[in-house]
């Protein structure tokens, strides 16, 4: 079985999350080392996210850090705490 | 420390969420967009987290649930401003339709160094925010702080099989409105001398 670049396409992000079946994997390879169209949207597409998770990005604002704690010291040391309303905790 | 912290030993919450004021300000800043908003959900989650310290029983990470809590946060101050901002969670709910990646002959690796320029960093953050909430939510739990697709699916309280969906057209997204732009700010030459 041969796959289209289109059908690649649809695989992208699970080969990067190496979660494709083992057969579906081996065929996008085989695919990516014949497609030079293919190989450069998968490089990058993990490019782009490597670059997007980089701690750079969104960075923390002067005074974050000592306005959160001013804050929470706040809190910490009132008397009245309690829940607001009950928080769902995930599995 | 969150039972020294539940016997009384209050001081203790300063340091158990000392490894989590960046992610949850991220979580935040990638929703409402500005960063005194952004500082304002962060705190709110800081505390609704503290108060509800109790609640926490250990089911999933701290930082999992911290997450949690921020994003709902998040789209409780969204939900209140879709009005003024014309921007609903409900709007993008439809999750049918084919997203086309950016269709490229070559791709030069772009360097970590390249974010030291201010406008890289702009090209890549409005990229994250101009997402569709759905997609954007996923993106930035999966790929900025790193959950798992099964603690993705545990946040946002839908199934693997839609994070891995959603997953997939978010980072296709990415690269169709990142790639031309980030070829264009870093011609091949300067990605090539930036390595030396």
């Amino acid at each position: 079985m041969v796959l289209e670049c289109k059908h690649v396409w649809d695989y992208i992000s699970e080969f990067l999350d190496d979660s494709l079946p083992p057969e579906t994997r081996e065929l996008v390879q085989k695919h990516l080392e014949t497609c030079d169209i293919c190989s450069a949207i998968l490089d990058s597409t993990r490019n782009i996210l490597i670059l997007t998770a980089d701690d750079r990005i969104f960075e923390l604002p002067a005074g974050y850090s000592q306005r959160l704690h001013a804050r929470l010291s706040r809190e910490i040391h009132s008397e009245n705490i309690g829940p607001e309303e009950p928080i769902q905790e995930q599995d | 420390m969150i039972a020294a912290i539940l016997a009384g030993n209050r001081e203790l919450y300063h340091n158990l969420i000392e490894p989590y004021e960046l992610s949850v300000y991220r979580m935040a800043m990638s929703f409402v967009k500005d960063e005194t908003e952004a500082e304002d959900v962060a705190q709110d989650a800081f505390l609704k987290a503290f108060r509800n310290l109790a609640n926490f029983r250990g089911q999933s990470k701290f930082s999992t649930w911290l997450i949690s809590i921020t994003l709902n946060e998040a789209r409780r101050r969204l939900r209140r401003q879709s009005t003024v901002r014309m921007e609903s969670l409900d709007d993008f709910t439809e999750e049918g339709g084919k997203v086309s990646p950016a269709l490229l002959r070559d791709w030069s690796e772009i360097p970590s160094e390249a974010l030291e320029r201010r406008e890289v960093r702009a090209l890549l953050q409005r990229a994250i925010e101009e997402l569709p909430p759905i997609y954007r939510e996923v993106v930035v739990l999966r790929d900025i702080e790193e959950l798992s697709v099964e603690e993705a699916a545990g946040v946002l309280t839908i199934s693997i099989s839609s994070v891995k969906v959603r997953l997939h057209r978010a980072r296709i997204m990415l690269q169709k409105a990142l790639a031309p732009k980030l070829k264009l700010a870093i011609p091949k030459k300067r990605r090539w001398l930036a390595w030396y």
